[in-house]
């Protein structure tokens, strides 16, 4: 029984901090929405304990020891006034944050396009005056500016969350929507689909990395170069599979041949955190799972499973996709 | 006029200030999504439908007091004290009458917060 108890308020505790928690802001606007829910919990709390008071209250006295005035100030004032005095203070407080939060960034601000397909992020970063660098499941930002998201998707509704950062968006087929993130800390975060769109939305989440400006405009630079050509023979030959294998009729890398658009873009997949919308660690190992168990590690995924090569080809592709720094 | 008691009793008259309430919130709900979906677009000031929302709510308001009154006065007829308990048409019409005049308050209240939106949107 005390471990269930202990477990419980462990299982409790952890949702309050860590990657993934909105309880522990790393930004603006989830700073808001943190005084928001704390302010809103304390709120709802006093009332809770006023309606206790007033219940153990009412049994406990008689009520012939009421004047008819008395009793018509407690349904009155307890009745009315007070609750719509109070819940006006809570509407007012809750609504005052939003019209800031919905507010495009100021202009010259980085922008970023995410769209969300089943069940990974197709992400393009849009800095002012240069030409769009595609990326995937994975976003990076630069700490202390508002950053502008556009949001999107070809397939069914899916939701992007970042907890730490801030609230979350809809992604709506056939529609735009717009989220205004400011990092307030550098770190490394998580986010993840917060709206069913099926079989694996589960396995729908991403990385997010909060850099110092100059550190994030190195690894933009970066990241706008093609592929670095492969040294090491194994991946060299890695390069040659990943074309003959038809990999390249649905993944781009850039600098090579393969130009395809269905899947995320892999010219520098090696650097990324994770792989696969953030259910593998980035190393060899997992892009060999990947390639070969396909459908095992993600349910009805769209990538058709390669387990048909001999392992030796699915070691020389892992070696090669791994190598794209 | 004096009111007088009914003895055709109608429960219409306590659905009216809710009725009220709803409409209100469905028009200023629709005018403001066409507002911004059809003229002004998403990064224009929405003042057109905000106007707009002003009169339904001062219209609103004003039918939701006009039901009220009529509630209240049900409520007084003859000189009837609460609770409006006995089994009597009388007691009837003006138990039927103070739930008008409750419901009233509640909805001049829900009416009033749905506008309170206006104060703080000032784009789409
Ligand atoms: C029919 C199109 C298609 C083909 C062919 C295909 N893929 Fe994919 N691939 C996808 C899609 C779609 C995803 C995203 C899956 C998801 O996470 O939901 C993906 C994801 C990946 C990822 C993870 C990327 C990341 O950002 O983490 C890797 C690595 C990958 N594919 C490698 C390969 C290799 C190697 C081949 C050839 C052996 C291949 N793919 C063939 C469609 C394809
Ligand atoms: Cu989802």
């Amino acid at each position: 029984m005390r471990g269930c108890v202990a477990l419980f308020t462990l299982t409790i505790l952890s949702g309050c901090t860590g990657v993934q928690s909105a309880l522990d802001p790393a930004g603006r606007e989830a700073g808001t929405i943190a005084r928001l829910f704390w302010w809103m919990t304390i709120g709802s709390m006093i009332v809770w304990l006023g309606v206790i008071v007033l219940l153990i209250y009412s049994v406990r006295t008689r009520a012939e020891s009421f004047t008819r005035r008395k009793a018509r100030i407690m349904i009155v004032g307890g009745g009315v006034v007070v609750p719509v005095v109070v819940l006006t203070v809570l509407l007012l407080y809750g609504l005052a944050p939003i019209p800031a939060m919905l507010a495009p960034a100021p202009p010259g601000s980085l922008k970023i396009a995410v769209s969300g397909e089943q069940w990974w992020w197709r992400v393009h970063y849009l800095p002012p005056g240069q030409a769009p660098i595609p990326s995937a499941n994975e976003i990076r930002l630069p700490v202390g500016e508002p950053v502008e998201f556009h949001l999107e998707s070809p397939d069914v509704i899916h939701s992007f969350w970042i907890p730490p950062l801030g609230g979350k968006m809809d992604m709506i087929p056939g529609r735009k929507t717009r989220l205004v993130l400011t990092p307030s800390r550098t770190g490394v975060f998580r986010g993840a689909c917060a709206e069913y769109c099926g079989a694996s939305h589960a396995l729908m989440a991403f990385s997010v990395v909060v850099q110092q400006r100059e550190e994030f405009a190195a690894w933009l630079s970066h990241q706008s170069q093609p592929a670095e050509s492969p040294q090491e023979l194994l991946a060299i030959q890695g390069a040659h599979l990943f074309l003959a294998n038809g990999c390249s009729a649905c993944h781009t890398i850039r600098g090579t041949a393969a130009a395809g658009v269905v899947g995320p873009d892999l010219t520098h997949v090696g650097s990324r955190l994770s792989l696969a919308a953030g259910i593998l660690p980035n190393d060899p190992n997992a892009f060999e799972r990947w390639i070969g168990q396909t459908h095992d590690l993600k349910p009805e995924v769209l990538m058709p499973a390669f387990h048909m090569l001999p392992p030796e080809d699915t070691r020389a592709l892992a070696a090669y996709l791994e190598g794209l720094k | 006029m004096r009111e007088t008691v009914n003895k055709q009793e109608t429960l219409w008259l306590l659905a009216f200030s809710p009725a009220i309430w709803a409409i209100h919130f469905l028009l200023s709900y629709a005018t403001a999504s066409v507002w911004c979906a059809k003229i002004s677009g998403r990064d224009n000031p929405i003042d057109g439908a905000l106007l707009a929302i002003l009169v339904y709510t001062v219209l609103a308001l004003a039918g939701i007091f006009v039901v009220g009154w009529l509630g209240y006065r049900r409520h007084r007829i003859g000189n009837g004290n609460l609770p409006h308990d006995d089994d009597t048409p009388e007691d009837r019409t003006r138990f039927l009458g103070f739930a008008t005049l409750l419901l009233s308050g509640l909805s001049a209240v829900a009416t009033t917060f749905s506008a309170f939106v206006l104060f703080f949107f000032r784009r789409c």
